[in-house]
């Protein structure tokens, strides 16, 4: 099943590891230590911000290490902002609409 | 473009919620018809170079307003919009879906809550979507892939000269 990259940023403690990791690229003990959840629970965040391709991972040694993908991050705020830029239009053109009627009043 | 009126655009993912809310210069019974009158939502609802054009619209608890939204190239997106609830100039909710040209809807849909308040002569406008499914909204913007720079521009302009007078 393909992930719903919206359903992953959903949950809040996801958003946190986004946030963390956004600075450094950290190891799964490293992330676990910013939350007061289980190590599993933790990882099971990470497998889901993984599936759907949010947060990549590194092998360095022994250690893996879990970093951002900037680009898909991009994707949501553009995809966003073409939303908002849709209401910001009809808005817009509601303001001239409303002005033409207050005109025609008087 | 240069505009005091406040406009804020929020996505609530958890919630699954986009809630917008804007304010408007004008008195509240009139922004109220602006939302609620057939005649006046077909000039503005659908952003330029769309067309919005309303089929038929009876504002009535369990009424509906059958739309389309017009390309420059003249294809049409049905869409259907059901009264839910209705507070005279203060609150009115709407069961949203798109549809084919013969109402036939295409579910899932969204659930519209509209609330209306007036501030010494401005009207705030506050808007909630609640979507079932963000692959739904996805498909909204399908529809509206166009470059809207230059509408947008143009629009800039024209209100700059409205401005001036």
């Amino acid at each position: 099943m393909r992930r719903d990259i919206f359903q992953a940023i959903a949950d809040p403690t996801r958003r946190a590891i986004i946030t963390l990791i956004a600075l450094q690229s950290m190891t799964p003990n490293a992330i676990a230590d910013n939350f007061n959840i289980t190590r599993q629970a933790v990882s099971k965040h990470i497998r889901i911000l993984t599936e759907c391709d949010l947060v990549k991972q590194e092998q360095q040694g022994r250690e893996i290490y879990y970093s951002l993908e900037i680009e898909k991050m991009k994707e949501i705020d553009k995809w966003l902002a073409q939303f908002r830029k849709i209401w910001e239009t009809r808005f817009n053109q509601l303001d001239k609409v409303l002005l033409t009627i207050k005109k025609n009043k008087k | 473009m240069t505009n005091d009126l406040l406009f804020e655009f929020n996505v609530d993912k958890a919630a699954q919620t986009v809630t917008i809310k804007r304010e408007f210069d004008a008195e509240l019974s009139l922004v109220w018809d602006a939302f609620t009158k057939a005649e006046i939502l077909d000039q503005w609802w659908a952003p330029a170079p769309y067309i919005s054009k309303t089929r038929y619209m009876d504002f009535e608890v369990g009424g509906r307003r059958f739309y389309a939204m017009i390309t420059p190239e003249g294809q049409e997106r049905w869409s259907v919009q059901k009264y839910t609830s209705i507070t005279p100039k203060t609150n009115f909710k709407i069961f949203n879906a798109f549809s084919d040209e013969n109402e036939n809807l295409q579910l899932p849909g969204s659930d519209w809550d509209l609330n209306f308040s007036e501030e010494n002569g401005t009207t705030i406008v506050n808007i909630s979507v609640y979507n079932e499914s963000f692959e739904r909204m996805e498909s909204l913007l399908e529809g509206f892939k166009l470059g809207f720079t230059a509408t947008l521009k143009q629009l800039e302009t024209m209100l700059a000269t409205m401005s001036k007078k």
